[in-house]
């Protein structure tokens, strides 16, 4: 099996390579050909490692490929572990990277760095799945840290744009925020167990859960609680949790596909995933998953409530991410791994498909990304209009679709949890359904519906895309090419269907012996007492709260968008503090500028200036040498070379001797 | 076949003498004598290789010994030798040094011999002082190393190098002479000069105190630690492309390989007592340090700055296993941290020569170092954007480059001891990124910010086989540092049994 999941990983890497270093050589056909059968191999592979391990019922996999080094008896290997959640990880990940290195084709069909972004896709292919397939916490963070640098790379992919090397190093720094906290987990960890492996860690976690460390004199704190809750520090920034999401809106500066993929559908998942993957050891830590649970609804909610006002079509999508990572958040804090997991995979296909779809939107708007500028494309645009629609009703959770199973068993565990902070989370989440139908319809009818605005808007500005060169600009708006629209299709249909898996996901064994939950929080299991198949689920669905919550939010989006469009002005007018509240992003952005950034360099201005010129340098070295220069001169006086001064000099000595003899 | 050689005589002595050679053939050929500084650069490097492949890993006994009567009035000798401390840092200098004079190929037109012979005299001077086993060997390579440099600065240096050589040479100078002091009362005491022997030699507690400041003010100086660091980025920003790279790459780790072969072994006692002085000091590099780089805005400055930063990881390594101790009551962790320390100082060594050769090459084109005449160079140099960038993600410590590794290591041993200390050790990750990324974002992305850059031509071959083989070797020791580490183990294991044993 070992050169199954070698050859999984490395023909990304291959590609990479190749598009990457040989780009000028391979050219444009060249870069894209060996990169999209690099991940389709990956794919191919994958689905087959799937088979295996979900249907034919393989063991998991757990073992080293090589030793990376080892040092004072510690070993530090790289190695994978494979098992139904990674097999399911690998799964949606090559499959999401897949369709999007066949969309890129057409969405950067123009730009001239082509094979770069070919090079780069690929790689992050790579690095996803090392995370992902890591069997210790070494090869963990190397994957966590290589997916940040791709997305370093791609969010500056147009590098001469302010805005984009504005957005990659806000969140480079922010993730490793997030990473630093990150080490120090994993640190704790090894300081008492010796070992970065997982399973080495998980069992010994029931012993580690005893273990106490004193944080601040007087204090003792449980060593698993700090190391659970410094981990999740890790995972906030990657999964753009409340406070260390800022950099996510911003990072929709990089071109479309990878907001897709990094964005919305991988990346930003591997904080959940880590934390599922991690579930022996949280479930030994109450406080880590009240603290999670508390973080993932205030980011399901108030995230949500941002991508009411935001008018850049991305932007709409990515504050959905933010309250959807929200919702997988929640669940991993009631201790539903199983409804996180399952909801970051059907969240992949949906969100991959909406992104793609506004991409395709961006396409035929000639990169224009402000949705008040759009409106009426529906009928111009007949397979992003019908995909974008299953992505939207994926994603408000519409009985049916893959998004109202995932949803639903979220909020049905939060319901039965008795984790702290439960009780919350539940108010937040049920009314984030609710907002999630009203953000998600605005901006669909925005864009599909209504006056065709694109005729009577004042000329775009041509900075926000630089991707597609403007030829054609004043035609007709028109469908995109089919390595457009082919992946949308392709990713329609698990947008539809992942969800019937809730039965084996959520209520079966599938996850057996690779989630551990505690009994007596395992709200799963007591949900699937009341659970009798799919359609029962499906039907029972109708008649629940959230629902109707998603009903009156679509409805509403229609009634104010669309029937009665100067609802929304009226509402912005009557209650400007909370409109501009929103705008703001309720300050966090405007807040670490002043605080963090300019503090920061405040300081180093200060410890510079002051520290090294004027103390050290001014003070003690140049000081010291004045000094010097200021004895020696006075020392000179003594030293005159007149013969009789000397003399004079001599005779006093010697007078002295004799005095000091003779007494 | 070579383990029979005077492999550490001959790494010593082949580029002194190929030095001499090339200073002799003078100028009036220039090409010739860069012809023959490679020749002598690489055949050097080809020497040092069977000392790593010939090395015993299972020992940590002096290897490739060499030793004959020098002075025997006074006992000293000149006595060579290696362990998995010092061979790796022979290795580093030989391969710095070829890197380094086929970088200077066409930079350097004015007085091309003497420029290539400072070099290779330099290289064996260091590659003495990391094999000396006699203190007064030692410390003749250790002063007389002082001299190429010194030259190297006041000659090819910028405008300012009358200050920057003198600041160099007055704070190295200084330091070493209560390095002298140290070793002639140690001398006294063991009555040998054999570092061997001083290591068993034992010191009640004043003296080892006494010692122990007195060495740390030759070798802080060197490293350098706060607050007596000052001194370098004058000397870098002075110093040409060569002697930046050599000075960050090798000098700065004779202050650090200082500690190791004479503070903590002869003076375990109080470099258990002082522990929290060296943490201090270590953690101000890193925290204060890094918030300097942030504001430079001299390329080379904010590299340099950079630099102690990371150096400040390498002391907080080497001395963090005494307050591991002291807070866990065991040396479990101990030995990682040494060794995070010693895979930190070569892979700086790496790093920051890349970094200094990156500067070098815009330099060279644009005579400016200031960051703000740059921007947008990625545009018209890709291949150079692309190697900056992978080594400013090396200097950010990113897994999978070689800056990750003793990184790591440092936190984790430094967690066993304390939290705190782990945490501001780990503030490096935010700090390196920031001032090491906003660099990048300043100098290589950004529309093209001038018609000088709009003009910039990419890297040429040489150019760029000498930033690829760095990049390769910072890659292969990120993705797989087991080599390094094999060659270490032995050595600082016993260096941790052996401080564990108190003197008193």
């Amino acid at each position: 099996m070992e050169s199954i999941y070698l050859a999984i990983v490395l023909a990304p890497l291959l590609g990479a390579a190749v598009a990457g270093l040989l780009g000028r050589q391979v050219g444009r056909a060249g870069a894209h050909s060996v990169t999209i059968a690099g991940v389709a191999v990956s794919f191919f592979l994958s689905a087959y490692v799937f088979w295996q391990h979900a249907v034919a019922g393989a063991a998991p996999y757990n073992d080293s490929v090589y030793t990376w080094m080892v040092a004072d008896g510690f070993r530090f290997e790289v190695g994978f572990l494979v098992d139904r959640l990674t097999a399911l990880m690998m799964l949606v990940v090559t499959f999401v990277s897949f369709m999007v290195h066949i969309y890129t084709i057409g969405y950067m069909r123009d730009d001239p760095g082509y094979q770069r972004f070919f090079a780069l896709i690929s790689l992050f292919t790579f690095s996803m799945l090392m995370l992902v397939m890591a069997n210790n916490f070494l090869q963990l963070f190397f994957g966590w840290e290589a997916v940040g640098l791709v997305s370093y790379l791609l969010i500056g992919f147009w590098f001469r744009r302010p805005s984009a090397i504005y957005a990659n190093l806000k969140a480079f720094i922010v993730n490793r925020v997030g990473d630093m906290a990150f080490v120090l987990g994993i640190a704790a960890l090894v300081l008492h167990t010796s070992s970065l492996d997982y399973a080495t860690l998980f069992a010994r976690a029931e012993e580690l859960s005893g273990i106490t460390l004193s944080l601040l004199p007087g204090t003792e704190w449980s060593l698993l609680s700090v190391a659970c809750i410094l981990l999740f520090i890790g995972a906030m920034a990657k999964s753009a949790q409340v406070p260390l999401h800022v950099w996510l809106p911003d990072s929709m500066e990089g071109p479309t596909p990878i907001s897709a993929l990094i964005h919305a559908a991988t990346m930003v998942t591997a904080g959940i995933f880590m934390v599922a993957r991690m579930s022996p050891l949280y479930e030994h830590s109450v406080a880590a998953l009240g603290f999670i649970l508390v973080i993932g609804a205030i980011t399901a909610f108030f995230m949500g409530l941002i991508g009411l006002v935001q008018n850049d079509i991305k932007r709409v999508v990515a504050y959905s991410t933010l309250s959807q990572l929200g919702y997988m958040t929640v669940a991993l804090g009631a201790s539903a791994y199983a409804a996180g997991i399952f909801h970051l995979m059907t969240h992949a296909f949906f969100k991959a498909l909406l992104f793609l779809a506004a991409g395709s939107v961006i396409i035929a708007m000639h990169h224009e990304q402000d949705m008040r500028r759009m409106g009426g494309l529906g009928k111009y645009m007949p397979v992003t209009y019908v995909t974008a629609l299953v992505g939207a009703l994926a994603l408000i959770g519409f009985p049916g679709f893959s998004g109202f199973f995932s949803k639903d068993g979220i909020i049905e565990a939060v319901h039965l949890s008795s984790t702290p902070g439960a009780g919350f989370a539940y108010v937040l989440v049920l009314a984030g359904v609710f907002v999630t139908a009203l953000y998600t319809f605005r901006m669909f009818f925005m864009v599909f519906h209504g006056e065709e605005r694109f005729r009577h808007a004042p000329p775009p500005d041509h900075g926000q895309d630089d991707a597609h060169g403007h030829h054609g600009h004043g035609g007709e708006p028109h469908e995109s090419p089919w390595v457009v629209t082919l992946p949308l299709v392709l990713l329609a249909i698990p947008s539809v269907f992942a969800g019937y898996l809730i039965g084996p996901l959520l209520f079966g064994d599938f996850f057996d012996g690779v989630l551990h939950v505690d009994p007596s929080r395992d709200v799963l299991a007591e949900l699937g007492h009341h659970y009798h198949g799919v359609w029962g689920y499906l039907a029972h669905g109708f008649m629940m709260p959230p629902f109707w919550l998603a009903m009156a939010g679509l409805v509403s989006a229609w009634y104010i968008y669309l029937r009665r469009p100067g609802i929304a002005r009226v509402a912005r007018e009557r209650l400007p503090w909370l409109h501009a509240t929103l705008q703001r992003g309720y300050g966090f952005d405007a807040f670490n500028d002043a605080v963090f950034a300019a503090g920061t360099r405040r300081l180093g201005q200060f410890l510079w200036r002051f520290g090294d010129a004027l103390i050290i340098d001014t003070l003690l070295v140049n000081g010291s040498s004045r000094a010097v220069g200021w004895a020696a001169g006075r020392l000179r006086l003594g030293q005159t070379g007149y013969l009789y001064h000397y003399a004079f000099a001599m005779i006093i000595g010697l007078l002295g001797l004799i005095l000091a003899f003779a007494l | 076949m070579f383990a029979d050689w005077p492999l550490l005589s001959l790494v010593i002595w082949t580029p002194i003498l190929g030095g001499l050679m090339v200073l002799i053939l003078g100028d009036r050929v220039p090409e010739a004598s860069r012809r023959l500084a490679l020749a002598f650069a690489v055949l050097t490097f080809l020497i040092s290789i069977p000392l790593f492949v010939y090395f015993d890993r299972g020992t940590h006994e002096m290897q490739f010994q060499e030793w004959v009567p020098w002075i025997q009035a006074f006992d000293i000798h000149y006595h060579l030798g290696v362990d998995g401390i010092s061979m790796p840092l022979i290795l580093l200098t030989a391969f710095t040094t070829v890197l380094v004079v086929i970088a200077a190929w066409d930079v350097i037109q004015y007085r091309v011999s003497q420029y290539m012979a400072a070099f290779l005299i330099l290289e064996g001077l260091m590659h003495g002082v990391f094999a000396a086993l006699d203190a007064v060997l030692f410390y003749v390579f250790f002063e007389a190393m002082l001299i190429p440099m010194f030259l190297v600065i006041g000659i090819w240096g910028g405008p300012n190098r009358i200050y920057a050589t003198l600041k160099f040479f007055l704070y190295t100078f200084f330091g070493s002479v209560f390095l002298l002091i140290s070793l002639i009362y140690l001398y006294v005491q063991a009555g040998s000069f054999a570092i061997l022997d001083l290591h068993q030699v034992p010191l009640g507690m004043t003296a080892q105190v006494l010692l122990f400041l007195a060495m740390l003010l030759a070798f802080a100086v060197k490293i350098p630690m706060f607050p007596v660091h000052t001194w370098l980025p004058d000397a870098h920003v002075e110093a040409p492309t060569g002697g930046s790279v050599i000075l960050a790459a090798i000098m700065l780790k004779i202050g650090t390989y200082g500690f190791l072969r004479f503070s903590l072994p002869i003076l375990p006692d109080a470099s258990m007592a002082l522990d929290w002085l060296m943490i201090t000091l270590s953690l101000i590099a890193v925290v204060y340090v890094g918030l300097v780089a942030l504001m430079q805005q001299d390329m080379k400055k904010l590299i340099a700055y950079s630099s102690i930063a990371h150096m400040g990881f390498v002391t907080l390594g080497l001395f963090i296993p005494f307050m591991v101790f002291a807070n866990t009551g065991d040396w479990q962790g101990a030995a990682l941290g040494i060794s995070g320390g010693m895979v930190q100082m070569i892979s700086h060594g790496l790093v920051s020569a890349a970094l200094f050769l990156c500067i070098g090459v815009l330099y060279d084109r644009m005579h400016t170092r200031r960051i703000a005449d740059y921007g947008g160079v990625a545009n018209t140099m890709p291949w150079f954007g692309a190697l900056f960038v992978l080594f400013a993600m090396a200097n950010a410590g990113l897994p999978g480059t070689s800056g990750f590794v003793g990184e790591f290591m440092v936190i984790l041993a430094s967690f066993r001891a304390d939290f705190w200390i782990a945490f501001l050790a780990a503030t490096t990750l935010v700090l390196a990124a920031a001032y090491t990324l906003w660099l990048v974002k300043r100098v290589i992305y950004g529309e093209v910010a001038n018609d000088q850059v709009a003009q910039l031509q990419d890297l040429n071959r040489r150019e760029f086989w000498v930033l690829g083989v760095l990049a390769v070797a910072v890659l292969l020791l990120g993705v797989w540092p087991a080599p390094l580490l094999d060659v270490m183990n032995e050595t600082v294991d016993h260096l941790v049994r052996h401080i564990a044993v108190s003197k008193l």
